[in-house]
C-alpha cells in the first residue's frame, strides 16, 4: 500500500545573507506528514523550526533570505516550485497558520469580522453576506461570546486568548488540510493556554487536519502532539512518536533538555542536570555535529562528520554517531530501577 | 523553626492602587488594584515562591516590596525595619540590604557600559571599595562566582548570549552583598537548555551565601523545585500559601487546582490520563474586579455566597492559608 504523504519535506535549506555574515538557519531538513497527524516541532530560539515552516509557504523575506535547495510536497505538489502569484491558492486555503502573537498578524483598523469574511471571499469566493454569517458561525465555533455582536470589534477590544481565538477561527475558515501553528500559546497565560490546545485539539478531531505545532515547550508538545520533529542548529536531529521520544530519547540533546526539566518527583536537594554552554551562533556552525561542542558524548568523529538521521526503533530515528550509547544509558537505568 | 526572629521579611496589608484618569479634566475616577491588601512573610535562607499569571501583581508587589515604586498603603519590614515611607537617602543605604534580578537580561543591562563598569557602579555608589583597584577586584570575585571568565570584564553586554547576560545581572545583584534577593521571572526569557544552568546558579549562591529569595514565575515546575513555601496570586490577591508539598499535593483553591491542571508536564504518558480543570473566560480587569471573591467569575464550584463576600484568608491547616468560601 503506498499513498501519497500528506506533507513531504526534502531537504530543505534556508540561508539569510546578513551584512554580518551567512545565517545557515536550515540546512537541509527531510520529513513527511500523513493527513491528520499532530507533529510537534520542537527546538530552541534560532534552531530553525519557524523558518523552515514558514520556507514552505514561501512567507520568508527574499532577500536577505533565501531557499537554497529542497522540496515541500503538498498532496504530491511542490510548493517551492509554484509561481508565487500561485501560492495563495494553497496559503490560507489548503494551509492554515496561526502565528505567535496575534495582535500583530490582525490588521487593527478592520473589525474582526470583516478580516475573517476576507479570508473566505477571497479563497472561496463566498458572497459577502454569507461570509460573514459564516464568520459569526467560526467565531463561536472557537469559543467567542455573542460573536454576532463581536464581529464588528476591533482587535484591541480582545483580550490576547480572544485573539488567538480570532486568529484560530481565521486560519480554520477555509477547511484546511494542514494548520501550522507557530508558537500559538507562548504569549499566553497557562489557563488561557489550556483553554487553546482544548480548542486546537477539538477542531482537529472535528475536521481531520494535520497540524504542525512550533514551540520550544515539552510540556505542551506532551499534552497535544503525536509525533515530535526536534531541531538544533538548523537540523532535525531526532524524530519519534511522542511516548518513546519523552521515555527514551535517542540524541543526546533531546536527552539533556529533558533531563534539565525539573519533574514531579525530582528532589529538591539536588542540582538540576543542565546541558552545558550556550545554543550554537548561525552564522559560525561548528563543523561536524552542530551539538557537539555542548555534547558529552563526543568523540572526534562528531567534530569532523556531521550524523545522519538513523533509524533506531520503529518510525523512531536520531542523528547521532553515539545513539548506541544513549540508548545503553536507558537500559542501564532501567535496570536500576528494577533492582 | 519559623521562630519570630527567622523573619527576614515581614509584609503586611500592602496595597498598591494606581489612578484612572478619565475626561478634560483628568478627573480620577478609578483605581487599578494591582496589589490589593497582601501579607506575607519569608524567613532566613528561605525561597518564597510567588506564582500568578500575568497582570495578577507579582511584579506591581515585587517593586512595592522593594520601594522601587511607593506603596498605597500597608507596611514592609526588612529584618525589622519599616521600609514604608523612608526618605530617599536612608532607603538608598537600605539597598545593599535588598536587591532585584530583573526578567530580561536584554533590557536590564546598559548596553554602553562595559560589565566592568556595570558591577561597579553599584559598588562605587555605595562608596564599598576605596579605590578602583579594589572595585575591580570585587568585580573579577562577582563573575567567578557566577561562572563568568575574567576576561569578559572588559566587554560589552551585546557580546553575551541571553544566559551569559542573565549571570551578569544576578552578580550586579549581589555586587552589594545584600541577603534578601527577589528573582522576578529570572528564567523565563533564557532559553530552555540554559533555565536549569541559571537556576543551578541560583541554589549555588543561596547555599553559599545564605540568601533569602522572593523567587516569582509563572513556571510551575521551576516554582515547585526551588521553593520551600508556595504563595499563590490572582487578581492583586493571595488566595492561597502554604508549604510547597502542601500547596503542591493538596492545592485547596480552586483556581490553585485549575492553575496546576492547566500547566503541562513533560511526560506523555502523564498527560494521558491527567485529570483536567478547564477555565472558562478571562481574568477580569483589575479596574473594575468582580464583587466578593475575585475569582467567582471563572470558579467552576461558584456558590451563591461567592458573589457577595469576599472571603478572607484563614489558616486551614498549620502554615497552610486560603481564602476561599469552600472551606
Amino acid at each position: 500500500m503506498h499513498v501519497t504523504p500528506l506533507l513531504q519535506v526534502e531537504n530543505l535549506t534556508v540561508r539569510f545573507y546578513t551584512k554580518d555574515g551567512v545565517v545557515n538557519a536550515v540546512n537541509g531538513i527531510s520529513y513527511t506528514m500523513q493527513e491528520g497527524d499532530i507533529l510537534g516541532l520542537v527546538g530552541e530560539s534560532g534552531s530553525g523550526k519557524s523558518v523552515s515552516s514558514m520556507a514552505m509557504l514561501r512567507l520568508i523575506p527574499e532577500p536577505p533570505g533565501k531557499i537554497e535547495s529542497g522540496s515541500v510536497r503538498f498532496d504530491g505538489e511542490d510548493l517551492l516550485q509554484i509561481k508565487p502569484s500561485q501560492i495563495h491558492r494553497v496559503r490560507g486555503r489548503d494551509i492554515g497558520v496561526i502565528f505567535q502573537d496575534p495582535m500583530t498578524s490582525l490588521n487593527p483598523v478592520m473589525p474582526i469580522g470583516k478580516q475573517i469574511a476576507e479570508a473566505m471571499q477571497v479563497n472561496l469566493g463566498m458572497a459577502s453576506a454569507k461570509a460573514m454569517l459564516e464568520s459569526i458561525d467560526l467565531l463561536t465555533r472557537v469559543g467567542i461570546p455573542q460573536a454576532d455582536r463581536r464581529i464588528r470589534d476591533y482587535p484591541h477590544q480582545f483580550s490576547g486568548g480572544m485573539r488567538q481565538r480570532v486568529m484560530i477561527a481565521m486560519a480554520i475558515s477555509c477547511h484546511p488540510r494542514l494548520l501550522i501553528a507557530d508558537e500559538p500559546t507562548t504569549a499566553l497565560d497557562v489557563t488561557i493556554q489550556a483553554q487553546i490546545i482544548d480548542l486546537v485539539k477539538n477542531l482537529q478531531k472535528e475536521l481531520s487536519m494535520a497540524i504542525i505545532w512550533i514551540t520550544h515547550d515539552l510540556g505542551v508538545i506532551a499534552r497535544l502532539a503525536e509525533r515530535v520533529n526536534v531541531m538544533y542548529g538548523g537540523t532535525l536531529v531526532e524524530m519519534a512518536p511522542s511516548k518513546p521520544l519523552f521515555s527514551t530519547p535517542a540524541h543526546p540533546y533531546t536527552l539533556g533538555l529533558l533531563s534539565s526539566l525539573p519533574s514531579l518527583d525530582t528532589d529538591s536537594d539536588q542540582d538540576l542536570s543542565y546541558i552545558n554552554g550556550s545554543p550554537p551562533d548561525m552564522i559560525h556552525l561548528p563543523p561536524g555535529c552542530p551539538f557537539w561542542p555542548r555534547c558529552s558524548f563526543r568523540t572526534k568523529r562528531c567534530t569532523q562528520e556531521r550524523p545522519e538521521l538513523v533509524e533506531v526503533a520503529e518510525g523512531h530515528t536520531s542523528a547521532c554517531w553515539h545513539t548506541d550509547r544513549v540508548l545503553e544509558l536507558h537500559r542501564s537505568r532501567s535496570a536500576e530501577v528494577a533492582q | 523553626m519559623n521562630t519570630a526572629n527567622d523573619v527576614i521579611l515581614n509584609v503586611n496589608n500592602l496595597k498598591k492602587y494606581y489612578p484612572v484618569k478619565h475626561g478634560l479634566l483628568q478627573r480620577q475616577t478609578m483605581h487599578v488594584k494591582a496589589v490589593d491588601d497582601i501579607s506575607l512573610q519569608i524567613c532566613q535562607g528561605e525561597t518564597l515562591g510567588l506564582v500568578g499569571e500575568s497582570g495578577c501583581g507579582k511584579t506591581t508587589a515585587a517593586r512595592a516590596i522593594l520601594q522601587l515604586t511607593p506603596p498605597t498603603a500597608g507596611s514592609v519590614k526588612l529584618k525589622g525595619r519599616e521600609l514604608v515611607g523612608l526618605n530617599a537617602k536612608t532607603l538608598r543605604d537600605m539597598r545593599t540590604e535588598m536587591q532585584i534580578i530583573f526578567q530580561n537580561p536584554y533590557s536590564s543591562l546598559n548596553p554602553r557600559m562595559t560589565i566592568g563598569q556595570i558591577l561597579t557602579e553599584p559598588i562605587r555608589v555605595h562608596g564599598i571599595a576605596t579605590n578602583r583597584k579594589e572595585a575591580e577586584g570585587i568585580a573579577l570575585e562577582l563573575l567567578q562566582r557566577v561562572g563568568l571568565s575574567p576576561y569578559f570584564v572588559n566587554r560589552f553586554p551585546v557580546e553575551f548570549s541571553g544566559g551569559q547576560r542573565q549571570r551578569v545581572g544576578i552578580a550586579r545583584a549581589l555586587s552589594l552583598n545584600p541577603y534578601f534577593v527577589i528573582c522576578d521571572e529570572p528564567i523565563s526569557s533564557l532559553d530552555v537548555s540554559i533555565q536549569a544552568q541559571i537556576v543551578n546558579l541560583l541554589r549555588k549562591l543561596q547555599r553559599e551565601l545564605d540568601l533569602t529569595y522572593l523567587f516569582i514565575s509563572h513556571d510551575l515546575s521551576m516554582v515547585r523545585y526551588i521553593s520551600d513555601r508556595i504563595a499563590v496570586m490572582y487578581l492583586g490577591k493571595i488566595v492561597e500559601h502554604g508549604a510547597t508539598k502542601t500547596v503542591l499535593h493538596r492545592p485547596l483553591h480552586p483556581y490553585t487546582q485549575a492553575l496546576w491542571s492547566a500547566a503541562p508536564i513533560a511526560d506523555p504518558a502523564i498527560e494521558e490520563t491527567r485529570e483536567r480543570i478547564i477555565l472558562t473566560g478571562d481574568v477580569p480587569s483589575p479596574i473594575d474586579p468582580p464583587e466578593g471573591c475575585n475569582f467567582c467569575t471563572r470558579c467552576p464550584q461558584v456558590m451563591a455566597i461567592c458573589r457577595k463576600e469576599e472571603p478572607p484568608l484563614r489558616e486551614l491547616a498549620p502554615g497552610h492559608w486560603v481564602a476561599c468560601h469552600l472551606y
